[in-house]
């Protein structure tokens, strides 16, 4: 599906990112974890097609991104941006319908068609009635989804997201998470950069691990967030352990250890 | 129904924005034929409604024989035109301004932010200077309008950065280039007829317009009206900013030598004929967008309708304020600044 071979990034003579390769198939999850950085949001420019890699190459269903045109992408990949407020007050509807721009003709404006893929895909993240609201006047969550909202009217096989949880509560950033789980689940495939190593462990098949532009490890949350890479990621000791839930699935957390200290409050 | 985020109770306003709208669309067509109409009628020779509709009727249908009456005269070649470049002219640079706040992302961008406006008037003030024709300074104003924009690109693509931040680095450098080059011709002007009659041009006026600087200026006005009204829906997934509009599939790069092309010429095409109007291209926007929201599909048409009919009174003020006319440009700034004081404070709680 999507395959990122050999790539190098410099900015002007900085290099940041160092011959990185992965792939990533139909209906994975693929978490991107790394120090800040470590080259993860370049790398995520240089997928969407925002940079072009200095050498080495990204494909797409085996196809050179870079040989790829803008509308081409924009139906193969969705973009899931960390939600801000434009300049204007939309509609959401119409932020919606903004998803539908690469199947117009380059001239026209969005159809009944296009309309009724925006409120399908609303309606898809249960927030069919938002969508005569002001998009600039609704919680930073709801925004979020409205943002989902638009990229699945791209009706994408691709989701690409950079940290979409940073500006959301704890729960919202789970109910986000699930969306993107029941996502995937359908078939769309998923690469969500974050900094969380616990997201990783709730919802990636895969995780790929990065530091200073480089490749650390690359593999299934369990085999790849141990201990020993946070260490050497994060410069932090971890602990790391499996918690079983009612229904024996076993979910794993990881934890800061936190340093011991000499009380000034005495014994 | 709950929305299962917020909490909050959903109510159905779908009637009362039904109302709405029917009032909005009874306005805006109702509006520029009301203001179009009452232009003829009033000014130094006033003209009863009943006269005029008359007088309309007879020029088009009325039998072949009948002499040009004074009030034929009146209506047909001086009212007409300059209604009709009244009107363009609003329309121009309302529509030109909504283009550049939207691919500016900025509210407060009007339409000589890549110096369009300074290099026109550097460009008539050059020929009034060597006393040339009125077809000259207009067409010189044109084509300085159009170098000043061309250098503003050449020097965002000179500095390479922010493409959206060059433009209008480069647009404020150009236009201060050619404000200091406007600068220096008054200074070495005959203050006792080129220098006013420099002045005059700069503070703009419809008072000299006749038929055929409407029709020397419909061709750059066609094509920039086209070309806006084209990509308009367009610019709305450019207000999300730059990398967003192109990972929904949007060439921006293009998209935006188009509006640039577009707002140019049709506010260049208006400078030449009519002088330095200023505030209404930052006004009338956002008075669109305080009756219709801010989606360009709706609000670049609405934008150019508003825009022809507050044009076109205030000229009708400007005509009828004094036993001198008012310079246009000093009543559009004049009114410009409590008007958009209003509509801004009722707009900005949208935004945030």
């Amino acid at each position: 599906m999507l395959e990122v071979r050999n790539v190098s990034y410099s900015y002007g003579p900085s290099q940041v990112i160092h011959n990185l390769s992965f792939s990533m198939e139909r209906g994975e999850f693929l978490c991107v974890l790394g120090p800040n950085g470590c080259g993860k949001t370049t790398l995520l420019k240089n997928i969407l097609g925002l940079l072009t890699p200095s050498s080495g190459s990204i494909l797409i269903d085996g196809e050179d991104l870079q040989d790829l045109p803008l509308t081409r992408l924009a139906k193969t990949m969705g973009y899931i941006p960390q939600a801000h407020t434009p300049p204007f007050p939309f509609k959401v509807l119409d932020v919606v319908l903004m998803g539908r721009t690469s199947y117009l003709s380059s001239l026209a404006v969005p159809g009944k068609e296009d309309e009724k893929i925006s409120l399908e895909s609303l309606e898809e993240l249960n927030i069919g009635h938002l969508k005569d609201e002001i998009y600039t006047k609704i919680s930073g969550g709801e925004r979020q989804l409205v943002l989902i909202a638009r990229a699945l009217a791209q009706q994408p096989k691709i989701l690409i997201m950079d940290e979409p949880t940073a500006s959301l509560d704890f729960g919202k950033q789970h109910l986000f998470l699930e969306h993107m789980r029941h996502l995937s689940q359908k078939g769309i495939s998923i690469l969500m950069v974050t900094h969380d190593p616990d997201q990783a462990f709730f919802c990636a098949h895969k995780v790929v691990l990065m530091k200073q532009g480089r490749l650390l490890d690359m593999g299934t949350p369990e085999a790849t967030i141990i201990e020993k890479s946070m260490k050497e990621m994060y410069d932090i000791d971890v602990k790391i352990n499996g918690m079983k839930l009612a229904d024996d699935r076993i979910i794993r957390v990881c934890i800061p250890v936190p340093k011991r200290y000499k009380s000034v409050l005495g014994a | 129904m709950i929305s299962p985020l917020s909490g909050k109770k959903i109510t159905n306003k779908y009637f009362k924005r039904l109302d709405l709208r029917f009032a909005q669309i009874f306005l805006l067509v109702l509006l520029p034929i009301a203001v179009f109409l009452f232009s003829f009628a009033i000014g130094r020779y006033g003209i009863p409604v009943s006269q005029l509709l008359l007088t309309i009727y007879q020029h088009y249908f009325g039998s072949s024989t009948a002499q040009a009456t004074n009030l034929d005269t009146v209506v047909f070649n001086i009212r007409l035109p300059r209604i009709m470049a009244g009107m363009l002219v609003g329309a121009a640079l309302s529509a030109a301004g909504a283009a550049y706040q939207g691919m500016f992302k900025n509210p407060l961008v009007s339409p000589d932010i890549l110096g369009a406006s300074a290099g026109a008037g550097f460009g008539a003030c050059l020929a009034i200077f060597l006393s040339q024709s009125v077809y000259v300074i207009q067409l010189s104003a044109f084509l300085f309008g159009l170098a000043a924009v061309l250098l503003a690109c050449l020097i965002n693509k000179q500095l390479d950065y922010d493409p959206t931040l060059g433009l209008v680095l480069g647009g404020i450098l150009i236009s201060t280039l050619f404000s200091s080059g406007t600068g220096a011709i008054k200074y070495f002007a005959d203050s006792n007829d080129k220098l006013p009659e420099i002045t005059f041009w700069l503070m703009g006026s419809l008072s000299s317009i006749n038929q055929r600087d409407i029709l020397s200026v419909i061709i750059p006005m066609v094509i920039g009206f086209t070309a806006l009204f084209l990509v308009r829906w367009r610019l709305n997934v450019l207000a999300f900013g730059e990398e967003e509009a192109r990972t929904l599939g949007i060439n921006t790069r293009r998209l935006r030598l188009i509006v640039i092309i577009g707002a140019t010429l049709i506010t260049t095409a208006s400078v030449s004929i009519c002088g330095m109007i200023g505030w209404i291209g930052l006004v009338v926007p956002h008075l669109g967008r305080s009756i219709v929201g801010p989606n360009y599909r709706t609000l670049l048409p609405v934008t150019c309708i508003l825009g022809a009919s507050y044009l076109l009174l205030v000229d009708d003020l400007a005509r009828c304020l004094g036993s001198v006319e008012v310079p246009l440009g000093i009543l559009t700034s004049l009114l410009g600044v409590p008007f958009f004081v209003i509509i801004f404070k009722n707009n900005i709680r949208g935004w945030k």
